[in-house]
């Protein structure tokens, strides 16, 4: 690891300074994506800003009927809430699906959705790579590429976004609340918190520089029955080649996002129409404008297959 | 080459955190000559051209990306002031009081500073499990964590699970059931396994727990998708689970 100092902020509002003014500075909660890319020197922070003293660690339930969950909520207490189990199990169901027990009793909710790719490319310092180091090039595009993204992907960037949660939360239309270094606040559509990788891969949300995450929060619960499916080579503790997040109504009509894809959590609203018709329908209207490669253009039908699976969980 | 005609491997060279670790004040000396005071004296006596670059003043202020005149008091001083912290932990009953540089890992201030070797580092990336520890009674990996980031916080690793010379239940029934084969894994299984029996009596779901709203219980199927972050290169999984299963007051 490259040497760097280190403070805790009292406030939220004093965090985001801190990172604001202070060059080379990162915001640091659970660490256990950071840490593991600072002893790579792939994240070389000169100042670690730890907000563990924030007191966001709370879920609280909002004046619409639904939940706030506090950024430093970790990802064991958030999948083992009543109300998540009771109202948003697929939220529990993906994070329960993702990481090991260890890890998530230390990563936090705002941690997850920040997490970088897993691309083995983007890992490996010897090799090109755009969202490491801007401009270098793409070593995944004509390399190894089982892994990566089927869709919404670049000339420039083929890598997905690893999280489970997100996914889930991409389902439930969860918004992200910041704050920003002068103080004021905003809430970001999970829709469009995460951005495509496009010609600038390395930047990877909306965030602004020094802003935090104060929480997440989630509309009045939907309902229906909430399924998680993940797909990947071992039967726990392994990231997703594919897979769906979904609630479905008794009717059959539903929503559904898809992880494992895309350089964010993959949803298409209007191949939603489509539940009742089936998979197939859904599918080939949500992978509209697909761009696979020869290694992982089995994630296409793998789509269309798991979607069945969860549509035939939901009728059972 | 050695007399015996095989080609040894070399203790493995320090790395460049542990290296400027050496500038700090040395930890509680444990009694006895131990196999780990042998072993760092081995590596000093065999201290790379790069460790001893890593020690100069010079090095480090370049390292950083400093010229040397950046810093007026000398460059260990200031490397030293920005770069470290005073850490306070309680590991298995007893308050440590360490000065650290901020890079270093709850693992490694546990191992290297406190000489609580029981804790091991298998990959150092959260992968494998075998750095597993209790926080505030919570298990976690400590390889991917910061020592500073834990100050004031309570530390229970495989040297405090048990009693006097009472076993901790979990570790008796490891050794009744055979549990493991070389033991590198071990503390790490053992800590985890008495975090998972507590997270499945808190009601926390897992991947494979069927009924979200229902109690969790001590399954076969619970016990192993729960140990999926603690690797056993020697296959001890199914006299893991045995074990767990038996602390928890079930059969396999």
């Amino acid at each position: 690891m490259k040497p760097f100092s280190y403070e805790r902020a009292k406030t939220p509002r004093e965090a985001a300074g801190a990172v604001a003014r202070t060059p080379g500075a990162k915001f640091i909660a659970g660490g256990t994506n950071l840490l593991d890319l600072m002893k790579l020197q792939i994240e070389t922070p000169t100042h670690l800003v730890d907000v563990q003293d924030l007191k966001l660690d709370q879920i609280e339930s909002t004046a619409g009927g639904g939940l706030r969950i506090g950024a430093l909520v970790t990802n064991t207490a958030l999948a083992a809430d009543e109300r998540v189990r009771r109202d948003y199990g697929v939220l529990s169901r993906a994070i329960v699906a993702g990481a090991s027990g260890q890890l998530r009793n230390k990563a936090t909710t705002a941690g997850n959705l920040l997490q970088r790719t897993r691309c083995p490319y983007f890992y490996d310092t010897a090799m090109p790579c755009n969202k490491r180091v801007p401009g270098s090039g793409c070593s995944a595009i004509g390399g190894y590429t089982r892994q990566h993204a089927v869709i919404g992907s670049s000339d420039a960037c083929i890598a997905t976004n690893p999280s489970d949660m997100a996914v889930a939360m991409r389902v439930l239309d969860a918004k992200v609340e910041t704050v920003r270094p002068n103080g004021s606040t905003r809430a970001l559509p999970i829709a469009d918190f995460h951005r495509l990788p496009g010609r600038t891969p390395h930047i990877e949300t909306v965030l602004e520089r020094g802003e935090l995450i104060t929480a997440v929060t989630l509309p009045r619960p939907l309902g229906g029955t909430h399924v998680y499916h993940k797909v990947r080579d071992r039967a726990s503790y392994a990231f997703a080649l594919v897979s769906v997040a979904a609630v479905i109504q008794r009717d059959g009509s539903g929503r559904v996002a898809v992880g494992g894809i895309a350089h964010k959590p993959w949803r298409v609203e209007a191949a939603e129409a489509h539940m009742r018709s089936g998979a197939k329908a859904v599918a080939q209207q949500l992978l509209a404008g697909a761009r696979p490669t020869r290694d992982n253009a089995f994630k296409l039908p793998l789509v269309e297959r798991t979607l069945a699976a969860v549509m035939a969980e939901a009728r059972a | 080459m050695h007399d015996d005609g095989y080609e040894y491997f070399a203790p493995p060279e320090p790395t460049t955190d542990e290296a400027g670790q050496r500038d700090e004040p040395p930890g509680p000396t444990p009694i006895g000559p131990t196999r780990r005071a042998f072993l760092a004296q081995t590596v000093a006596g065999g201290l790379s051209l790069a460790a001893l670059e890593a020690l100069a003043p010079e090095a480090a202020l370049a390292h950083l990306g400093l010229p040397p005149e950046a810093a007026p008091g000398g460059g260990e001083a200031m490397a030293a002031a920005e770069h470290t912290a005073r850490v306070t932990l309680s590991v298995n009953g007893s308050a440590h009081t360490l000065d650290l540089d901020t890079r270093v890992t709850l693992l490694d201030a546990l191992r290297e500073r406190l000489q609580l070797t029981g804790t091991k580092k298998g990959c150092d990336h959260g992968q494998c499990g075998a750095c597993t520890v209790l926080v505030n009674g919570t298990r976690i990996n400590s390889c991917l964590t910061l020592a500073v980031m834990h100050d004031g916080d309570t530390i229970t690793t495989i040297e405090g699970l048990a009693t006097g010379d009472e076993l901790h239940p979990m570790q008796a029934a490891f050794i009744k059931h055979d549990g493991y084969q070389c033991g590198y894994c071990t503390p790490g299984q053992i800590c985890s396994a008495v975090a998972v029996l507590d997270e499945i009596k808190a009601g926390i779901p897992s991947h494979v727990t069927d009924d979200l709203t229902a109690r969790p219980q001590p399954t076969n199927m619970e016990l192993r998708e729960r140990m999926s972050g603690n690797i056993c290169r020697c296959g001890a999984y199914a006299n893991i689970a045995e074990a767990m299963a038996e602390v928890a007051g079930r059969r396999a």
